[in-house]
């Protein structure tokens, strides 16, 4: 495949689109297809087809695109006149009138506003061809700019020009930790191994969040296209997309994804006629939590138990099978290519010095609009939530809002004018996290909140190192009787020591972040806790002693 | 799939690095981890999980130290030295943390020494007398534990366990069984035999009792021991692996 044949393709599959009149989009995303989105695409296509007007109208199925709490979603796109409209909640009851409007009048009952900030304030990168393209089609992507990257790097750049570009780019992860991908690239290139891995962790587990799903059912060949470039740049040939059992829409798409790009040559053996080889396997996970953490991951591709294992020695330099493995989550492999393409400068430029690029958040919760959002890092807590999200339904009051999942904090309202980054948020005790985000209004009790995450870590411990695996227990037994009105001041002291001794003695990053939901909400709501301590003589005694 | 071949044996030279552990300055080889220069030097780190000739598993957490510069603790058996490293195993914090860790153990499973058979002859006792662990301060889980005493010579007491996979670790790299392993997640991990079959109606184990010696409690004992009785012996281990290792 050259840069030729891929614009060749490119050309003939805007040549199709041009062809149509009107272009409808359906949503076929999980969220949406839960609520029916697949019936509504068929009786659509058939609505079409009765008519006779499949050379005029496309009825065609898109990833995400977004607004999840209004699906099912469907775009009509009139390219003629430059129309666009966005419908929301379609039903199968809505088909014949959604297509009689297609040539009139908008059917205006059914209109989702797409001025609205939701939209407006969103920048794309990760998501660009999100609820554009048709994930189940190569060429949607081709048209789109897809693979050039690629073809581009492979015949014209080095691996170390890849590398650079992308270190360039200030590129962290965005799994959660936020370690420099350039870096992380960097260790693995360096390493004079005969053999290495490149892994993409779809291990996505974090209550609330999607944001990896909606890449992988939207977008999937640009996670193989970033993960190509990345086994290119660290001179690897194999590779693993490590994805959870959960999703099986995704895994279908990847696979199918896997073989189109085989048959058109982006991978296998000597991509676009240089020596370059790269193959790409899935593994499901059954599970397990833990094996999002690195290491554990490995194990569990390696056919073990999924356990963390003591780190150094890092998967950069003794990973899958002791070999030199790049573990990189799917938003940070979907970056790669937007990197590779506009160049490292280009991405640095947008979001803030320490924290560059975009980020992906899902928005859940009590908030007007749920769904998936990517905004520039260094924007506000405020404009997420009061803006994007369109504030807390039913009139209610703000309390706090949860990121990073159940290693993260909850932050209260005098932080919602901190920007969005991963340093900001570190300090006000939360994390950025993988990009989970949940609103929470006056009604949610914190202590309740805190006990959720923690009953979600102590059932997810995997059992190998003892402060984990006992003192989850334990801390989620004192957070329940502190809910239940039967705790002491010494059982809140004891709790607080337990977060101590969880958070600094565990083996891997779920156990030492797992106090993180209790510190940041005693850090905040202290009073919470306090008011639903038990306070008779006896105790006062124990505290007084 | 292709495997990266095993490095060459040890290279010929290692290099030789000084560190300060409690304020003794000593030297070391590079390869060697914090645990095994402390012990070298007759400085007590307490462990639990570890023991010399297996590999290292670092779940107990209980041999953590605080090395300077660094922000986290490390365990000091899966923690190579390095060259200037200033190490400090006995803070007031880590003492600390060694009790509270101790304290989840006994309050995770029934460990009730007055009738056990290991009782004067256990790894968790003689850790909690050590590390000063004479109260435990979180509830008790009372979880209800089975014993299995289908094996014709020993008996396995889960009331006793505290996860430290030493039997795990033995059967597979020692005896090369592999009839140990664990199951479940969380505190509902234990350890099983095969495919969670009674123990005596293992088919791969071989009645070595290799387990049963290494065993830090009275989780694996033999029978036929009352209260008290059940002493191990597990210094055999390092002499094997070695002897294996010069073959």
């Amino acid at each position: 495949m050259s840069l030729e044949e891929l614009q060749k393709i490119a050309a003939a599959a805007k040549v199709k689109a041009e062809s149509y009149e009107h272009h409808v989009h359906v949503c076929m995303a999980a969220s949406c297809q839960s609520c029916g989105a697949a019936d509504i695409k068929t009786q659509l296509t058939e609505t079409v087809k009765e008519n006779g007007a499949e050379a005029d109208i496309w009825v065609k199925g898109v990833g995400c695109m977004g607004l999840c709490s209004a699906g099912p979603l469907v775009r009509v796109e009139s390219p003629a006149d430059e129309s666009e409209y966005l419908y929301q909640k379609v039903g199968t009851e809505d088909v014949s009138e959604l297509y009689a409007s297609i040539d009139g009048n908008p059917v205006e009952r059914m209109r989702c506003q797409t001025e609205i900030p939701f939209f407006a304030r969103q920048q794309k990168i990760v998501l660009e061809n999100s609820g554009r393209i048709d994930p189940e089609q190569i060429d949607d992507y081709i048209a789109e700019g897809g693979y050039t990257s690629l073809v581009r790097a492979l015949t014209g750049m080095s691996p170390q020009e890849v590398l650079r570009e992308v270190s360039d780019s200030g590129l962290r992860g965005r799994g959660g930790g936020g370690y420099p991908a350039g870096l992380k690239w960097a260790t693995v290139a360096r390493s004079p191994a005969p053999v290495k891995y490149v892994i993409c962790n779809a291990d996505e587990g974090d209550p609330g969040a999607f944001m990896d799903r909606a890449v992988l059912e939207s977008d999937p060949h640009r996670i193989l296209e970033g993960m190509a470039l990345a086994a290119y740049a660290v001179g690897a040939e194999y590779g693993y997309i490590y994805i959870r059992a959960e999703y099986p829409l995704a895994v279908e798409r990847l696979k199918k994804a896997i073989r189109q790009a085989t048959r058109h040559g982006f991978l296998g053996r000597q991509i676009c006629e240089t020596p370059f080889s790269f193959e790409i396997e899935i593994r499901l996970g059954a599970g397990a939590f833990v094996c999002g953490e690195e290491t554990a991951l490995i194990s569990s591709i390696e056919g073990q138990r999924g356990q963390p294992s003591p780190r150094p020695p890092y998967p950069a330099d003794e990973g899958l099978w002791d070999c030199p493995t790049l573990i990189n989550n799917v938003e940070t492999l979907a970056n790669v290519p937007a990197i590779v393409r506009e160049g490292g400068e280009w991405f640095q430029s947008i979001g803030t010095e320490k924290s560059t690029g975009t980020k992906v958040f899902a928005l859940a919760g009590r908030i007007a609009h749920t769904g998936l959002i990517e905004v520039p890092m260094g924007i506000t807590l405020r404009e997420i939530i009061e803006e994007i999200g369109g504030g807390i339904p039913e009139g209610r009051k703000f309390k706090a809002v949860q990121t990073g999942g159940p290693s993260g904090g909850c932050l209260p309202e005098e932080n919602l004018d901190m920007p969005v980054e991963y340093d900001t948020l570190r300090a006000a005790g939360s994390i950025m996290g993988s990009g989970g985000m949940i609103v929470m209004d006056e009604t949610s009790s914190m202590v309740d909140v805190a006990r959720y995450f923690m009953d979600f870590c102590m059932t997810e411990s995997c059992g190998k190192c003892v402060p984990c695996r006992a003192g989850t227990f334990q801390m989620h037994g004192l957070l329940t009787k502190i809910a239940r009105g039967e705790a002491t001041a010494a059982d809140l002291q004891l709790l607080e020591e337990l977060c101590d001794v969880v958070r600094d003695t565990s083996l891997c990053g779920l156990g030492q972040t797992a106090p993180n939901p209790v510190v940041s909400t005693l850090r905040y709501f202290r009073h919470e806790y306090e008011e639903k301590l038990k306070t008779d003589s006896t105790d006062l005694e124990i505290v007084a002693s | 799939m292709p495997r990266y071949p095993a490095p060459p044996n040890a290279p010929a030279k290692v290099r030789v690095v000084t560190l300060r552990i409690d304020g003794q300055d000593i030297g070391a080889r590079e390869d060697e981890s914090v645990l095994d220069v402390a012990a070298e030097h007759d400085i007590r780190i307490p462990t639990l999980c570890y023991l010399d000739g297996l590999s290292t598993w670092g779940g107990c957490r209980m041999c953590m130290v605080e090395i300077a510069g660094s922000p986290k603790l490390l365990p000091a058996c899966s923690t190579q030295v390095a060259e200037g490293m200033e190490i400090t195993t006995n803070s007031d914090k880590l003492k600390n943390y060694r009790r509270m860790i101790l304290e989840l153990l006994f309050a995770e499973r029934n460990h009730v020494c007055s009738v056990c058979v290991s009782n004067g002859h256990c790894d968790l006792q003689d850790l909690a007398v050590e590390c000063g662990m004479d109260f435990v301060r979180v509830p008790y889980r009372n979880a209800p534990y089975e014993i299995d005493s289908s094996h014709d010579l020993f008996r396995v007491d889960h009331n006793r366990c505290v996860l430290c996979t030493r039997c795990v670790r033995v059967c597979d790299e020692i005896e090369g069984a592999h009839t140990w392993d664990i199951m479940g997640r969380g505190v509902e991990c234990q350890v099983i035999t095969d495919l969670n079959t009674p123990w005596g109606e293992s088919d791969s184990c071989t009645g070595c009792g290799k387990c049963v010696q290494v065993c830090p409690t009275g989780a694996l004992v033999k029978k036929g021991t009352a209260a008290g009785e059940m002493e191990k012996r597990d210094d055999f281990l390092p002499y094997l692996t070695q002897m294996r290792g010069n073959r």
